[in-house]
């Protein structure tokens, strides 16, 4: 691909990422992470336990679009859509059909995971800026039916209901119930992106032709990391959907999909746990700047100018390449 | 700056989960009281948002900041014209600002979802401006009232009926495609069919429609003796202008809901506005004392006509100033603080008449036809041309239970309690 | 019924036109540069109010025009002086960054303006309609037309006439090919981004006369000229008229017909040609 720039990257359509070998003072890192999340609560009061919450939920987002942005080389801006499918599925079921919030999230989780399969067939032959595009597009699809579907999702008024299981009514034990939630997601997702399949999804992320030579299906293995992210997204829109009891298209909506990959950004892609610094640095600077004024639009652009140009591998990519030159 | 004094001291560094905050009592009867106040400051609808904050405020200066003997602090926050963050500010008020109730949002899918989480835990939630008929109909919420608000099937009824009136028997609408349009301009077709009308066509179209060239091609052919619209903000605006350069400005009359022609559309708008007639509790331009009174007031601070915003947002203020002095400003007990609401007549408002609530927690308003004319100073106005008294939001037979719908949709129910 | 269907035809042309001149800039733009500027419909926005201020003070509708141009470009200009420059040569850091731009603009632009909606004053030679054909149609839409075509036929021309045109279009095809041959070409890509930028603000003052200028304008023209260039093909200025054409009518076509599914008749389209032709109809692999 010829680029206009005198020294061009060696793989100028990608955001820099940063490979994930795990020594013991990252180890350590995770431990205390989990363990600040597991003993804040205690101390915190109810508002700050329901931004944690969020933060835990949206985390899983950003690690889904890691997936894809950090592992497979594919930056898509359609991940909010397939959270917020999830998301509706889950609001739909129990507050329409009366049904088991359990199977709801299941049935959120399968819708999810369905969509994402028909976004990556169309999505998968396109690479780069397209690949961006079209799955911005997808998901505008998505946002306009929601938006228009009226006798289902509601419109714009979307749908309202009691989605959380009378167990975990108080926000409190739904914390717990979400931490125990993402920290076995977030397991899983670590194991996979460490797996053989991970390591060759990496290996097309650095180059699609080499691997191609080697033998390997590229298209399938694509095709399979975009569900397995979509899937991912689709459990964060199920928690969503148990967190807010109400769903609206502004949940499906593009700014859904750009705030899940700035988090990802933030954090770092490629790091797959960054997604929990950039989404609690994220709604953490959210809440804090709309104290002091109603600017929160242009401080989010102002932030994503900078980390643009300065930091684009992330908080915690920074922290990794610094260690690594303290080492050398 | 001084509004979000109380969250700057005590809750800046805890809103990013670094410092402990002990849970505070809810605030004691020798404190402020604490009114948590959401507008869209920022998103489509900002302009509205701010004029709702604008309002609001001008009341309590009015009375100094006081309220049956306590003082009165309010917290605004912005529901940025999205549901999920409407959501979110009031976890925020409620949970960690501590306030003694919840007031204002503009757009209904951002009331609607504050008052599902307040349907939970009993929050005082007043919505002058929010209008979805369910609210204080089918689903009604005992703490969700509506204070200086209005239904949104309420109005367009007495427009129909004026309609007829005319000599109009044939009408086309066009509306927005969501719950508030579908809400008003059934209780027009509702209202106008039963007097005998008849209704050709009904064209349903997103919000935020840029171009309204395919429906009014299909509008004019339908040989309508009038067209009803039901549009808010900038769809409101390019209506009106697409409905001239089009030439049927003129050819047809043009009626609509209220929101169609509320300062907050036409004061940025020129001569394609002159002559729409809706219905509404409020006209800026009517000539009663208090109106007139309230109409300087609001131009001198902000140097421009109240819109419904503004003039809700204020008579909602004083409503709740009202209910509070025979309380002394008690608000710990929400049950008889929400009854003394209920009990209060609102007699001083810039309406300059009487308004009550019914049971549902709606007001019962005397209602304005009122049409768009150009006032001395060469602004464009809402006169009234004609009054309705008494029109609740169950229109003429509080007992039918008329429910508002699309057309061919809902069934009528019962309410739940 | 005829004269319903040439009267939909004509909204359908006429809105089309508006997104060429829009698109037209956002395609040159991606064309040369490589860069999906998603900052493409604040500067419309921006455009538009330019546009209303100056055309409001002065009472001369083509001030405004002129006076929307020159802001965005200049602001095009500061964008990529000030902005890009710094990430030059990874497209996906460029793509984002502007998003980020996008949102500072229509933070500001909403802080000036506050949300009012607002309408370009048209000039009084175009209100009104014209009766032809047996219906009324308005007069200033047919100049959008007008204009739009006028607009095509003056960049053609610059694209296949000039020196210039002729520096763009190789740098479309292969940028270091010019590099080589001595010719500074970072001169003419600033230049491709200002016209590009200015075509956005001529459009934003144009389409502020009749789609009016609201907070989110701007993100509904940035998908539609999204739509446009992914169906045209990057860099290519028929491609971009082809796909304005497209999707004008099937907008129009969408509301007319099938309301529910408004927003699927144009992005089901999209879609599919992006799927199988991943670079567009007229689009050329780099």
């Amino acid at each position: 691909m010829a680029s206009p720039a005198p020294n061009p990257a060696p793989d100028s359509t990608a955001l820099p990422a940063r490979d994930t070998g795990m020594s013991r003072l990252a180890m350590g890192a995770i431990a205390l992470g989990a363990l600040a999340f597991a003993v804040l609560p205690l101390i915190l009061p109810t508002y700050q336990v329901s931004i944690l919450t969020e933060v835990l939920i949206f985390a899983v987002l950003a690690m889904a679009v890691d997936i894809l942005a950090g592992y497979t080389g594919r930056t898509p801006l359609c991940h909010g859509a397939i959270f917020g499918v999830s998301t509706y599925v889950v609001v739909y079921w129990t507050s329409q059909m009366g049904g088991s919030p359990y199977v709801g999230v299941g049935l959120g989780i399968a819708a999810a995971t369905f969509v994402a399969a028909i976004f990556a067939l169309l999505a998968i032959r396109t690479s780069g800026v397209y690949f961006l595009l079209l799955t911005l597009a997808l998901g505008m699809i998505v946002w306009g039916v929601c938006l228009r579907w009226t006798s289902v999702t509601g419109g714009e008024n979307g749908l309202r209901g009691a989605v959380r299981p009378a167990a975990l009514a108080d926000g409190f034990s739904f914390y717990y119930a979400v931490f125990a939630a993402v920290a076995v997601v977030a397991f899983v997702m670590w194991r996979f992106v460490r797996s053989p399949f991970g390591l060759t999804l990496r290996g097309i992320r650095d180059s699609e032709s080499r691997m191609r030579s080697l033998g390997y299906n590229v298209p399938a293995h694509l095709f399979l990391a975009f569900t397995i992210s979509g899937f991912f997204a689709g459990i964060a829109g199920a928690l969503y959907a148990m967190f807010n009891d109400f769903v609206s298209p502004s949940t499906v909506g593009l700014s859904q999909s750009v705030e899940g990959l700035l988090m990802a950004i933030t954090g770092g892609i490629g790091t797959l746990f960054g997604a929990f610094i950039g989404s609690f640095a994220i709604i953490g600077l959210e809440n804090l700047v709309s104290l002091y004024t109603e600017r929160w639009q242009s401080v989010l652009g102002a932030m994503f100018v900078l980390i643009m140009i300065f930091a684009p591998e992330g908080i915690l990519g920074r922290i990794r390449s610094f260690v690594a030159q303290r080492r050398r | 700056m001084d509004r979000r004094t109380f969250l700057k001291s005590s809750a800046a560094l805890a809103a990013v989960g670094t410092v402990a905050m002990p849970y505070v009592a809810r605030a004691q009867a020798s404190g402020p009281i604490k009114i948590g106040v959401m507008a869209p400051l920022t998103g489509v609808v900002a302009a509205g948002g701010r004029e709702m904050v604008d309002g609001f405020n001008m009341y309590w200066e009015e009375r100094g900041f006081q309220s049956g003997g306590r003082k009165v602090e309010i917290v605004v926050e912005d529901d940025a014209s999205n549901p999920d963050t409407a959501l979110q500010k009031a976890r925020r008020l409620v949970e960690q600002a501590n306030v003694d109730m919840l007031f204002g949002n503009l757009l209904a899918n951002t009331g609607l979802a504050v008052a599902n989480y307040v349907k939970g835990n009993g929050m005082p939630y007043f919505i002058p401006i929010i209008a979805a008929d369910d609210l204080t109909q089918r689903n009604r919420i005992k703490n969700v009232i509506r204070v200086a608000g209005y239904t949104a099937s309420q109005f367009p009824r007495p427009l129909a009926d004026w309609c007829l009136k005319q000599g109009y028997r044939k009408v086309a609408t066009i509306s927005q495609d969501y719950t508030f349009g579908h809400e008003q301009c059934g209780g027009f077709c509702q209202t106008f069919t039963e007097g005998g009308g008849q209704v050709l066509g009904q064209f349903w179209h997103p919000l935020n429609t840029s171009d309204f060239s395919p429906y009014l091609g299909q509008l004019a052919n339908l040989g309508a003796d009038v067209i009803f619209c039901m549009e808010t903000g900038a769809d409101a605006a390019r209506l009106m202008q697409q409905y001239a350069s089009f030439g049927l400005k003129g050819q047809i009359p043009l009626v609509g809901a209220m929101n169609v022609t509320d300062q907050s559309v036409i004061r940025t708008m020129g001569d394609e506005v002159e002559g729409v007639v809706v219905a509404a509790h409020f006209a800026e331009g009517s000539d009663n004392p208090r109106t007139k009174e309230f109409v300087a007031a609001y131009g001198k601070k902000f140097s421009k006509l109240p819109s419904l915003y503004g003039f809700s947002m204020y008579s909602g203020a004083m409503w709740i100033d009202e209910a509070l002095k025979p309380l002394n400003g008690a608000t710990a007990d929400r049950a008889a603080f929400l009854a003394s609401v209920m009990k209060t007549d609102l007699v001083n408002s810039p309406l300059g008449t009487t308004v009550k609530l019914d049971a549902f927690g709606n007001p019962i308003y005397d209602v304005s036809i009122r049409k768009v004319v150009k006032n001395a100073d060469g602004k464009y106005w809402n006169v009234p041309i004609a009054t309705y008294p008494q029109v609740s939001q169950f229109w003429k037979s509080p007992l039918a239970f008329p429910f508002a719908g699309r057309l061919a949709g809902i069934e009528p129910r019962r309410p739940a309690s | 019924m005829n004269s319903l269907n040439a009267f939909q035809l004509l909204n359908g042309l006429t809105f089309a036109a508006l997104l060429f001149i829009v698109a037209s800039g956002f395609t040159l733009i991606f064309g040369l540069l490589r860069i999906v500027n998603l900052a493409h419909g604040a500067l419309y926005l921006l455009g538009g109010y330019a546009g209303y201020a100056a055309a409001s003070a002065s009472g001369n509708f083509f001030l405004g025009i002129l006076a929307a141009m020159a802001v965005v470009a200049a602001t095009g200009l500061v964008l990529d002086q000030g902005l890009l420059r710094f990430v030059r040569g990874y497209e996906l850091r460029q793509v984002l960054l502007t998003l980020g731009v996008a949102f500072i603009l229509n933070d500001m632009t909403l802080v000036i303006f506050g949300g009012d909606t607002y309408t370009v004053p048209a000039p009084e030679f175009l209100r009104g309609a014209v009766r032809f054909a047996g219906m009324f149609y308005p007069k200033y839409r047919l100049f959008v037309l007008a204009l739009g075509i006028l607009i095509f036929i003056a960049l053609w021309l610059l694209l296949n006439k000039t020196r210039l045109g002729a520096l763009i279009r190789a740098g479309v095809d292969d940028p270091e090919m010019i590099e080589a041959m001595g010719i500074n070409i970072r001169r003419i890509f600033l230049l491709t981004f200002m016209l590009g930028a200015a075509l956005a603000g001529l459009g934003g003052a144009v389409g502020g006369a009749f789609l009016t200028l609201y907070p989110s304008a701007d993100a509904e023209i940035l998908v539609f000229s999204l739509a446009v260039v992914i169906i045209g093909g990057r860099g290519s200025l028929v491609g971009a008229a082809v796909g304005a054409l497209i999707v004008g009518l099937l907008n129009t076509v969408g509301q007319v017909m099938f309301p529910e599914f408004a927003y699927f008749v144009i992005f089901g389209p999209m879609a599919a040609i992006l799927a199988f032709r991943p670079l567009g109809l007229f689009g050329k692999a780099a």
